[in-house]
């Protein structure tokens, strides 16, 4: 049984080595990808692009514009004077804000009053907004503590009673840096992606070339068949992998904290279940073109309701319900807490559980549809 | 003893019969041809009888092994070469050789032989460490010819081998058959070349599904009074598309 696997494990690792272009395929772009996903991957937002309005043009509206630009999340690019310029920049997109401090802010603060400052924004990309108006709200509660800070100085008053004082800290990604949060999830598309593809594709090749039909006839098993040619691409995943995390741990520094061996163990466990699929997709293809197809239909729903952009909880009920079929969605809290938390098998087990069981249906499934198509 | 026999067997796709109860009977060491056009039901007859796809009515025997129910077994004794060999090309030829070997599980000295005896009678020789992509037409065939041989079969199914092959490659292609006929190899040979048709020790044309005449070519023509198998044929076709109207 076992001779006649290695027969084809071997002669797949022959045609894939054999292969420049299959081996800049397999080794080099993994390696470029997360070169460019660990740069562009990253939802840390600061220097944006800040216009001022300042119809003040006092003391008290130069602090506080002073205030916003000394932080380095906002960079006066433009002083701007008029309100069409004001509209005109962000119709552009040449600013993504414009701070617009009114006439009477400094007469309407000294007076006691309530004095307004608006902030006008790009909300077309809305995550970003959200996050700016984060940082605008930090800045002016700093400002309007010294603003009563000075109020209290001046009144001569003591410092006043209890403050409630929130001091946040930050576990596991410390300086909440966004790169650390995707890279793991970076390494798990690749996986996913290489080791659906490359399966679907040799499988389907076999087809084109007429080599099937000439296996089918000899005493092969099915079962030997699908070992032969499904173990390879495992093996290249998880090499894939390795040569990844490592480029990602040494160029990004992205903090492995947990087991290497029960990353690996994870890796192979998410395996099953992408090969499986990848055999299943050969299945349905009789070309290469078809099972390229197949693949990106079934790669993007995959990818995209796995929480890896778009987090599971705020998704609707239905599909959070239909995410629990997703095997990338285990695999991501796997991959994350070995990388962040450094956590192990006692906290990680129920996501292996409903991992290796979608493994072990899918594989067998395929199988026995295989077995079927051979016959 | 009869080694490949049929008896009504029949493959229906949908609404279409690629087979139409076809009976066939051919002993141990005989060269049967197959002849007819495109689309008359060569390939599905060689895929029925080397168990790769279940007949829908009927029933078939090779080397004394059901084609269905023992299917497996069934193919240890056979080869099959289909109309274009699948070849690796990215593989050299004794790759493509070796990786058969493994498969039809050839090991030892049997093999070593093997493989010298099929490299020299294909002439391969020189072209051992060639990848098989890089082989004229000729030379591709007779090399997926070498690797269906691997396992010495005692049945072999050559579904127009040398479609598309230059006169030379075809008359050295012959020759390792009749060699195999010393052999007592059986074999059921498909083609569209009627002066490959004459080669064989007897042929049935099929047409359509239907097996309409089965006879040694000598017999076909003084049955029909012509000269050529060619002209035979067309009066057997047009005969049968005058009763079918």
């Amino acid at each position: 049984m076992f001779e006649r696997a290695q027969a084809i494990l071997i002669k797949e690792f022959k045609q894939v080595l054999r292969d420049p272009r299959m081996k800049t395929v397999i080794f080099i772009s993994p390696l470029i990808q997360i070169i460019i996903f660990g740069y562009a991957a990253n939802k840390d937002i600061d220097f944006i692009p800040t216009a001022i309005y300042d119809k003040d043009n006092t003391m008290e509206s130069r602090g506080l514009i002073r205030d916003f630009t000394y932080s380095k999340y906002f960079i006066p690019k433009r002083y701007i004077y008029t309100d069409i310029e004001q509209n005109n920049l962000l119709d552009k997109g040449l600013t993504n804000v414009v701070l617009h401090i009114d006439r009477g802010f400094a007469r309407d603060l000294n007076a006691g009053k309530d004095a307004e400052v608006q902030m006008a924004l790009d909300g077309s990309d809305s995550n970003t907004a959200m996050i700016v108006l984060n940082y605008a709200n930090t800045i002016m509660s700093n400002y309007q503590q010294v603003l009563i800070d000075k109020q209290r100085d001046s009144l001569g008053e003591m410092s006043s009673g209890a403050q409630v004082d929130l001091r946040d800290r930050a576990w596991f990604n410390e300086n909440l840096i966004s790169r650390n949060y995707y890279l793991p999830g970076v390494i798990a598309s690749i996986v996913t992606i290489m080791s659906l593809l490359l399966t679907a594709m040799a499988i389907v090749r076999e087809k084109e070339i007429g080599t099937m039909e000439q296996l089918i006839v000899s005493p092969l098993k099915p079962l030997e068949l699908i070992f032969g040619k499904l173990l390879p691409f495992a093996v290249i995943a998880v090499i894939q992998a390795s040569l990844i995390t490592t480029l990602g741990v040494l160029w990004f520094h992205i903090p492995l904290r947990g087991n290497i061996i029960l990353l690996l163990i994870a890796t192979c466990t998410y395996l099953f279940t992408t090969l499986g699929a990848g055999l299943f997709i050969s299945t349905i293809s009789a070309t290469q073109q078809e099972a390229m197809m197949s693949v990106f239909l079934f790669y993007m729903p995959t990818f995209l309701l796995s929480g890896f952009a778009y987090p599971i909880a705020n998704m609707p009920q239905v599909i959070q319900w239909f995410t629990f079929l997703n095997p990338m969605r285990y695999f991501l809290v796997i991959i994350r807490g070995i990388f962040l938390k450094g956590v192990g098998i006692e906290v990680l087990w129920p996501q292996f559980i409903p991992l290796l069981s979608i493994g072990f249906v899918v594989i067998i499934l395929s199988a026995l549809r295989f077995k079927k198509r051979i016959a | 003893m009869s080694v490949i026999k049929s008896v009504n067997l029949t493959r229906k796709f949908g609404s279409l019969t690629a087979v139409n109860g076809l009976n066939l009977d051919i002993p141990e060491g005989e060269i049967f041809g197959l002849v007819g056009p495109d689309g008359a039901g060569k390939t599905t007859t060689m895929r029925l009888l080397t168990g790769i796809l279940e007949p829908t009515g009927g029933e078939a025997w090779v080397y004394n092994k059901h084609v269905v129910k023992e299917a497996e077994p069934l193919k240890e004794n056979i080869a099959y070469m289909s109309q274009r060999f699948g070849l690796y090309e990215d593989l050299t030829v004794l790759e493509n050789i070796n990786f058969y070997a493994d498969i039809y599980c050839v090991s030892g000295k049997q093999r070593s032989d093997k493989i010298e005896q099929l490299l020299g009678f294909s002439g391969l020789i020189p072209f051992k460490k060639r990848l098989a992509g890089k082989l004229s037409g000729g030379m591709k065939q007779k090399l997926g010819l070498a690797c269906a041989l691997i396992h010495t079969p005692k049945v072999l199914f050559l579904d127009e081998p040398t479609n598309g092959v230059d006169p030379v490659s075809r008359r050295d292609f012959w020759k390792i058959l009749y060699d195999l006929l010393k052999e007592k190899v059986t074999i059921l040979y498909s083609t569209s070349y009627l002066d490959e048709a004459e080669r064989c020790r007897r042929v049935g044309l099929i047409h359509k599904g239907s097996l309409l005449n089965c006879d040694t070519p000598d017999n076909i023509k003084s049955q029909y009074n012509t000269k050529t198998l060619e002209q035979a044929f067309i009066k057997i076709i047009n005969e049968y598309e005058s009763g079918h109207k």
